[in-house]
């Protein structure tokens, strides 16, 4: 049997929940046995080469090319999981919902405390730069997730026992440690 | 204007209990409540200013800021729509240039919305500074507008006669209709104040709540708790003062019969509370209004002076020594769950009507932590026929798990809205045929309001009762040109929003996924998922603390029981799921912001 085939990606996050998959430390080694990489920062591949088993997604939609790359994982996965706070809730990044995007552009790239040298009051906008959404959204809200794997970071134990669980069939195991944030 | 403030505060005597009265004072003499009336209330009162504020932010018809010298409420009940609502609002907007929600830019005049005012039959309906403006047209708002313009007090502006009945009297002078349509044993005409009155110095306190409890009569407002169990729990408890509450905080949309009992029969459920008084040896009697009916005001005052000067109430009441009760008047301030008895006590406190956590219940612990009795219009003016005529001869209406009549607020498509009394045990086809709705033209009937259910056809020959329709009275009719998710469900699901008190948060959130769930199948990108994921979410209501929480689900979860092809028909069907996202539209406010043409 060829080994299953793992994706990652990091939306609208900040790398957290890549770390945290990172330690897992030696198991990584395990892991690698296991499964299969492609398209991932882990492994620097671009784009998807083959259909996949597994997509692991970090990080809400915050601009057009988040919602492309989303459905691109929706499109090679059979399985996508939301993993961490960003993805399923939007997370830090969503705290700018409730300011309308004028507003937004105008504190950091004219107004704000830190801006120096825009003397020509330039507000990014070439055409190659993705355009920013209304607000983040949690990646549910923009294509079908599978599961869900919370924490800010989710520990590296639950992403692990995710993952183990997902390839072998097996329940989960969910010991109160691993979901409890307090 | 600051002494105004300290004086309305000493009118009062500086009683943290009284702020809601503090409140709706100083809000009407100075339009809204200034930073500087907070800090002085607080100060006065020791409280902290939050304290204050929250209780001002939690009532509708309270603001922080100007709202104008006229102000207009237009309500947006699912009647109003349905009797164009949408052409009157749109009138206000282009003649006023502002929008809902807006101040004229000289601060003149102040534009909002609001829930059902308890006139769904006589719609569309708005309230402008405390007066009731029924059956408006847009050239009746035309004709409104050009009068504020010109400044005329609000009284001078109604063209047509006064209403039916007492609402041309001296003291109301207003052009609400009573509509009553079909009398009972409580909307009796030959009703003689005081006769009541006459009979219970007669007895002894168990003997009326015996009486009361040989009825079988049970609440109105539409849960049905047993009355005279009620009294005679508050009766047991033990408290150095008891309370007695009449319930006139009638919220649920499509409802309006209490408006009618206290225009045409006020005295009967003042009478009510006396005996209940009597019965559960409370002094103190509260009516809490809703401030919708704030026009009411120095009618019922005069009633209750009346009362005072003929020894209804006051001191040795009926000659019978040391058989004194006293009654006052608590308004309310735009608040649906106020209506909820526990969240009426807190209002009738000084705080947010937000509902308290049972037990212990208001029997017990109830008005400033006292034995309250808390009863609808209804049961008190059941009460008293009760007390005239028998728990027998009561008896003799009704179904044997019903006894007694009700009182219906019958609204939406038919020929006769209004006030019906009719026994319990009224079938659903009976009541088209009683107020003129043909049934084949007849698409649904929603009983219990927003709260309640909304029947199809096949159960026209549902009875009305606590063992099959429990209700509070309200009765929609819609026809079958309606379009009952967006005309009704719709609307009714924004209602729960509008007035979720926000303490649960399953109530403060579950409606609104509700909600965006009904508009993607409304925007045809629903799939059947959905309808499931609805029913499902729908549940998870029924944590919430109070009734209204816990019924914020009924009208989507009894619309997909009832009318389950109305969304099938809506959803796609060649879609397993579909997020109901849309690129198109999440990019155009970031693309404005940049100047950009998205291009994908």
């Amino acid at each position: 049997m060829s080994k299953p085939v793992i994706a990652t990606t990091s939306l609208a996050g900040c790398f957290g929940c890549h770390m945290s998959i990172l330690d897992i430390d030696d198991r990584i080694l395990e892991l690698i046995e296991l499964v299969e990489f492609n398209k991932s920062p882990i492994d620097d591949i671009k784009k998807f080469t083959k259909k996949c088993d597994i997509g692991l997604i970090e990080g809400g939609c915050c601009n057009s090319e988040n919602v492309h790359v989303l459905k691109d994982f929706r499109e090679h996965c059979k399985i996508l999981v939301s993993v961490g706070e960003c993805a399923i809730m939007g997370g830090l990044p969503a705290m700018r919902n409730g300011i309308p995007i004028k507003e937004c552009l105008d504190e950091a790239y004219l107004n704000g405390p830190t801006v120096v040298g825009n003397t020509e009051k330039i507000v990014p906008n070439d055409p190659e730069l993705p355009i920013l959404l209304n607000k983040v959204y949690p990646c549910h809200e923009v294509v079908k997730i599978d599961y869900y794997l919370p924490g800010c970071p989710p520990r590296a134990d639950l992403i692990w026992d995710a993952l183990t669980a997902l390839i072998t069939g097996n329940e989960m195991k969910l010991p109160y440690e691993v979901v409890k944030f307090d | 204007m600051k002494n105004a403030i300290i004086k309305i505060i000493s009118k009062y005597n500086k009683d943290r209990t009284r702020l809601m009265d503090i409140l709706i004072d100083i809000q009407t003499e100075i339009g809204f409540i200034p930073d500087y009336a907070v800090t002085q209330i607080a100060e006065d009162l020791h409280m902290s200013e939050v304290d204050v504020e929250q209780t001002v932010s939690f009532y509708h018809f309270f603001s922080l800021i100007p709202t104008g010298k006229y102000k207009i409420y237009l309500n947006n009940s699912a009647v109003s729509n349905m009797m164009g609502r949408a052409e009157v609002a749109a009138t206000f907007e282009k003649e006023l240039g502002i929008k809902f929600g807006q101040l004229t830019p000289d601060g003149q005049i102040g534009l909002f919305e609001t829930s059902c005012i308890g006139m769904n039959d006589q719609e569309p309906a708005a309230i402008i500074n405390n007066l009731i403006f029924t059956k408006l047209t847009p050239f009746r708002v035309k004709e409104i507008v050009r009068d504020i313009k010109e400044e005329k007090p609000v009284v001078e502006m109604f063209s047509a006669s006064f209403g039916d009945g007492k609402n041309a009297s001296e003291l109301i002078r207003s052009v609400v209709s009573n509509n009553i349509r079909k009398i009972g044993p409580i909307l009796d005409p030959n009703y003689k104040p005081g006769e009541a009155i006459k009979q219970i110095v007669k007895m002894t306190p168990t003997q009326v709540i015996e009486e009361i409890k040989k009825s079988n009569i049970r609440g109105r407002g539409g849960a049905g708790f047993p009355t005279g169990l009620k009294w005679e729990f508050c009766r047991n408890a033990s408290g150095k003062q008891k309370y007695i509450f009449c319930n006139a905080d009638e919220g649920e949309p499509g409802t309006f019969k209490d408006r009618v009992i206290l225009t045409e029969f006020p005295r009967l459920p003042f009478e009510g509370m006396v005996i209940a008084g009597y019965a559960v040896g409370a002094t103190e009697g509260i009516l809490y209004l809703r401030y919708e009916y704030k026009y009411l005001e120095q009618y019922l005052e005069d009633i209750l002076e009346n009362a005072r000067k003929k020894n209804y109430l006051g001191k040795d009441i009926g000659g019978k020594k040391g058989f004194n009760f006293e009654i006052r008047i608590q308004f309310g301030a735009g608040a649906y769950v106020c209506g909820e008895e526990s969240a009426l006590i807190e209002s009738a406190e000084g705080k947010r009507g937000e509902p308290r956590d049972r037990p212990p219940f208001p029997v017990e612990k109830g008005y400033l932590d006292m034995p309250t009795v808390v009863n609808n219009v209804e049961t008190l003016c059941s009460v008293v026929k009760v007390i005239l005529h028998g728990g027998e001869w009561y008896k003799s209406f009704g179904t044997t798990e019903s006894t007694g009549t009700k009182l219906l607020s019958i609204s939406g498509d038919c020929r006769f809205p209004g006030v019906y009394e009719v026994e319990w045990g009224f079938s659903i086809n009976d009541m088209l045929d009683m107020v003129g709705a043909l049934k084949s033209e007849t698409q649904a009937v929603q009983v219990g309001g927003p709260s309640g259910a909304l029947i199809a056809p096949n159960e026209f020959n549902r009875i009305l009762g606590y063992e099959d329709l429990a209700t509070g009275g309200s009765l929609i009719i819609f026809g079958r040109s309606r379009e009952l998710l967006n005309d009704v469900v719709l609307n009714f699901t924004d209602f729960f929003i509008e007035e979720s008190c926000g303490s649960c948060s399953t109530c403060r959130i579950v409606p609104s996924v509700l909600k965006n769930k009904l508009k993607k199948i409304l925007n045809a990108r629903g799939v059947m998922q959905d309808i499931d994921d609805m029913v499902e979410w729908g549940k998870i209501l029924k944590a919430s603390r109070c009734g209204l929480g816990q019924t914020a689900a009924n009208p989507v979860l009894s619309s997909i029981k009832n009318f389950r092809h109305l969304y099938e028909e809506k959803v796609q069907k060649n879609k397993v799921f579909d997020s109901g996202f849309d690129l198109s539209m999440a990019v155009k406010e970031g693309s404005e912001a940049t100047s950009r043409i998205p291009n994908f």
